[in-house]
């Protein structure tokens, strides 16, 4: 069965053109690579093989201070950002239309309207004056702004998902006498976790994105990755980013295969 | 309808609305609500040193449709504006069908690998994106630059003799912006695939229906909702982008977010920047609006 | 998750702990501040400084101005240190307690945007010339008609950089007028001029370093600092030019927040970086001069002869101070630079 359904599901072309969309994303990803092992200072001209740039990235504690920074932040603002973002889907979907719900439909996809700078001035401004009021600094505010702007990102997938899920299975779960909360953990949490996965990841890739708003919310000694690299824009780009960005993905292909040589052990 | 019914209604209502609250909250305290600022700074006058006097003017507003034209002391019709508005909502356009057409085969090949390599790919997908979006988008430059990969292996192949100038152009933005937004189009779709049952492909085909008429009468209408988050998930943002215009466009082509920006900060002129943003969230919202009606009254038509 | 969590708590309750001993907050152009000199400053006086980052006077101002940013010193270009006092963000300096203050150079201690000094001290200065690869363009390059009547040599190969008041100031100063100008003649003419030449540019864009020393543009306007790592980096290929018609000259200069919380290490700080070698130690990083007498015997031998950082005497005279630009002034400004923008 399942080879008869892999068979079927081919579309003439698809494979074709989606390997080449990953080729194509990693393409530039490729010379950034190559770039972080560069003897000289440019990241656009070749000047022999070196190291030395991992080495000023490793010992350059700003860097350190702001990857780990940015890493926190991404991952509280995708963790809240998911979790609001899958009560709101579900309180939106798959119920008899009420009074109210396109208000929310927009109200939870307003942060994606108007660009990031907006926004930026707004928070400045507004965050501006609870900090002058309660003297609290610290990263809570870029935590909370990350979170807000995230939640459309986690809310548009986990929703699709949910609106195309049938409701067969839930109405048998409660047939078969499961409460409420069983059914939701059982039967529908499972369903749902490729949207809930599909959303947390754009939660966390756009939170660790993110420069506008942070660069205007963030207090003393909270740069985070992009800010800094902001920092720097208008100088030169040297390639210690590309070697920290090179760490970055390397870490994240070690722990990916990690991970999936662990999970596939259990299979 | 019986009361039980009717209670049942109101019920779903207040359990609808319970859940969403908690999201509401976050977005009233750290988005939507600041936003109101905004507006109140709309209708102030500009201090010329940044930020705002607190004195009611509706110069802001008028600055949208009219420029005073300080050579011919005249006000006349910001066609600036609308020369910029224009570019952006044509290259987003552009930006969300090219994702399309390159996402939905890709998302339609990920989730057709079998059950436990899925991850995987997705993980594949978002991985460029754990490099920061200035470092990646001067990686696409380096790509497509005259003396780039690109044009060097196009050269090497014999396509083209000269290097094509891609880098400053309309071209070069919309290939960043479609390379930047990508997994937003990809994920969604690969939400809704996922779910998607290949057996109606199976009955499909056995009814002789062909490939082609099989991918819009039966796959499409059934990943809709999928097409519609990734769409406006694309468009939006895409409409407000301000980091590949920049880069990518040489800073010769102003988008709406470049323009805005340049009213908050070095053109020290904020009643405009808000009045120019709230047009831009009013016109969104409309078309969202619009969007998700339309959609939705053909999911609807088309099951009943 | 739990880990998250923790992690989080950690982070949080770190950042809480604001004003504690020894510690100094500083706001600062990105890629300004040199390690060395930190580490320096912590070794001799146990305070460790916190840089944090920014890439443009308005954002660093509205910051500011917005309330509880928490720094101590900034670090604003001439233009906007009037701003600054005007808008009280900034404190007067004691004198008293900065004895090296009379290290300042004589030529940078009674500046128009701030007399006496009483109120910024200096970090670093430089130009906005003319950056020209003289194996693409063999012409006279000390003027701003290479940007603003581009030679056939450098057509669609010149870069300028995105910088409203710089750009439109070389170009009012180019048809004669004076920066910031509000006579409607002179902006005409500065209007037609710049829509004039903008076809012939290939971008508005930053990143000369690189571009220019890859060899994407053949020239740009640009800053010395940025121009002499070219020239290294070309052999000598790419040289600066000074506008003869006038260019502008930038100073980015230190000062103390009227929120300060560490003001005791704000002014130990700010003595420090007016002792000559430590000053040297900040043009050594970033490659621009600094305006402390004496610091030049304490430079690298590559910046001591450079003709970037170095002002050649025929160039001085034409080198101009921006004036901070409001009214009808920044008026024009703003709608020549959306018409060149669009």
């Amino acid at each position: 069965m399942a080879e008869r359904s892999f068979e079927i599901s081919r579309l003439p072309g698809f494979a074709t053109i989606a390997i080449a969309a990953f080729a194509l994303l990693y393409l530039p990803i490729f010379t950034l690579v190559i770039y972080s092992f560069n003897a000289s200072n440019s990241v656009a001209v070749w000047g022999g093989f070196s190291l030395h740039w991992y080495a000023d990235a490793w010992a350059n504690q700003a860097v350190k201070d702001a990857t780990v920074r940015s890493l926190v932040i991404g991952a509280s603002a995708a963790v809240l950002a998911t979790t609001l973002a899958t009560l709101a889907a579900l309180g939106t979907t798959r119920r008899k239309a009420f009074k109210g719900q396109t208000f929310i439909y927009v109200m939870i996809n307003q942060p994606l309207m108007v660009p990031e700078v907006v926004t930026a001035v707004a928070l400045l401004i507004f965050f501006g004056i609870i900090k002058v009021a309660t003297g609290y600094q610290g990263l809570g505010y870029l935590i909370a702004a990350h979170t807000a702007f995230c939640i459309p990102f986690a809310y548009l997938p986990i929703r699709a998902r949910l609106e195309s899920m049938d409701l067969a299975l839930e109405t048998a779960a409660a047939d078969l006498y499961a409460s409420p909360w069983q059914t939701f953990r059982r039967v529908t949490l499972p369903l749902l976790a490729p949207g809930i996965m599909a959303g947390a990841m754009l939660a966390f890739v756009i939170s660790l994105d993110d420069v506008v708003i942070t660069e205007f919310v963030k207090s003393g000694g909270q740069d985070t990755l992009p800010t800094y690299m902001l920092g720097q824009l208008r100088r030169a780009f040297t390639p210690e980013v590309n070697a920290i960005s090179t760490m970055l993905l390397g870490v994240t292909v070690v722990l990916l295969t990690a991970f999936f040589l662990l999970t596939r052990k259990k299979d | 309808m019986s009361p039980a019914e009717q209670n049942a209604v109101r019920q779903s209502a207040r359990n609808g609305w319970l859940l969403s609250v908690p999201a509401l909250v976050v977005l009233a305290l750290a988005a939507s609500g600041p936003l109101l600022i905004v507006v109140y700074y709309s209708f102030l006058t500009a201090n010329d040193t940044g930020g705002v006097i607190r004195q009611f003017s509706l110069e802001g507003w008028r600055g949208i449709f009219l420029t005073y034209d300080i050579f011919d002391e005249e006000y006349r019709l910001a066609d600036a504006h609308l020369t910029i508005f224009w570019r952006s909502v044509w290259l987003s356009l552009t930006t969300t069908l090219v994702t399309f057409a390159v996402g939905f085969p890709t998302a339609w090949f990920i989730a057709t690998r079998p059950a436990q390599q899925r991850a995987m790919w997705l993980f594949l997908i978002t991985i460029p994106f754990w490099t920061n979006l200035l470092i990646r988008t001067f990686a696409i430059n380096e790509v497509i630059r005259n003396e780039g990969i690109l044009n060097t292996a196009l050269i090497w192949l014999g396509v083209i003799d000269r290097p094509l100038q891609i880098v400053y152009t309309e071209t070069a933005v919309l290939i960043g912006m479609a390379y930047v937004y990508l997994p937003l189009m990809v994920l969604p779709l690969y939400a809704t695939i996922e779910r998607f049952d290949m057996r109606l492909l199976e009955a499909s085909y056995d009814l002789y229906a062909s490939r082609w008429r099989t991918l819009r009468r039966v796959i499409l209408p059934i990943v809709k909702p999928g097409i519609i988050a990734g769409s406006i998930l694309v468009f939006v943002p895409s409409l407000g982008a301000y980091v590949t215009p920049r880069v990518l466009g040489g800073g010769k082509k102003m988008m709406i977010g470049n323009f805005i920006e340049l009213q908050f900060l070095q053109g020290k002129n904020w009643p405009l920047g808000a009045a120019l943003s709230v047009t831009l969230l009013i016109i969104v919202m409309g078309a969202l609006l619009i969007y998700v009606r339309v959609a939705n009254r053909d999911r609807s038509s088309d099951h009943g | 998750m739990k880990h998250l969590l923790s992690a989080t708590a950690m982070v949080l309750a770190t950042a809480t702990l604001a004003a504690a001993e020894g510690q100094l907050q500083l706001y600062n152009w990105g890629n300004y501040t040199s390690p060395e000199l930190l580490a320096k400053f912590q070794a001799e006086t146990g305070i460790k400084v916190t840089v944090t980052d920014y890439d443009s006077n308005d954002v660093a101002l509205a910051k500011v101005e917005a309330g509880g940013s928490g720094f101590d010193l900034v670090v604003p270009s001439a233009s906007y240190v009037p701003i600054w006092v005007e808008k009280g963000l900034v404190q007067e300096l004691d004198l008293s307690r900065l004895p090296n203050h009379k290290n300042i150079a004589p030529e940078w201690l009674d500046v128009d945007w701030d007399p006496g000094r009483t109120h910024s001290i200096p970090w670093q200065w430089g130009s906005t010339g003319i950056a020209v690869n003289t194996k693409v363009y063999g012409g006279d390059i000390n003027t701003s008609a290479v940007f603003l009547e581009v030679p056939p040599e450098l057509v669609g190969k010149i870069n300028v950089v995105p910088e409203m008041v710089d750009i439109l100031s070389l170009a009012t100063m180019y048809v004669g007028g004076e920066p910031c100008s509000t006579d409607a003649e002179v902006m005409k003419k500065t209007r037609d001029v710049l829509l004039a030449a903008k076809p012939n540019w290939i971008s508005m864009d930053y990143g000369a370093t690189e571009r220019l020393s890859n060899g994407d543009w053949a020239a740009s306007v640009n800053w010395n600092g940025s121009t002499m790592r070219v020239r290294l980096n070309t052999n000598g290929d790419v040289q600066y030019g000074y506008p003869r018609e006038g260019y502008p000259i930038f100073m980015d200069s230190v000062m103390l927040l009227q929120d300060a919380k560490n003001v005791d290490e704000a002014y130990k700080f700010m003595d420090f970086i007016m002792l000559p070698e430590n000053a040297a130690m900040i043009s050594a990083f970033a490659r621009y001069a600094n305006g402390i007498a004496g610091s030049e015997e304490f430079m690298p031998e590559d910046m001591k002869t450079a003709p970037e950082v170095v002002v050649p005497e025929e160039h001085k005279a034409a080198g101009v101070f921006l004036p901070t630009c409001t009214g009808k002034g920044l008026e024009y400004m703003t709608a020549i630079w959306t018409e060149l923008q669009k």
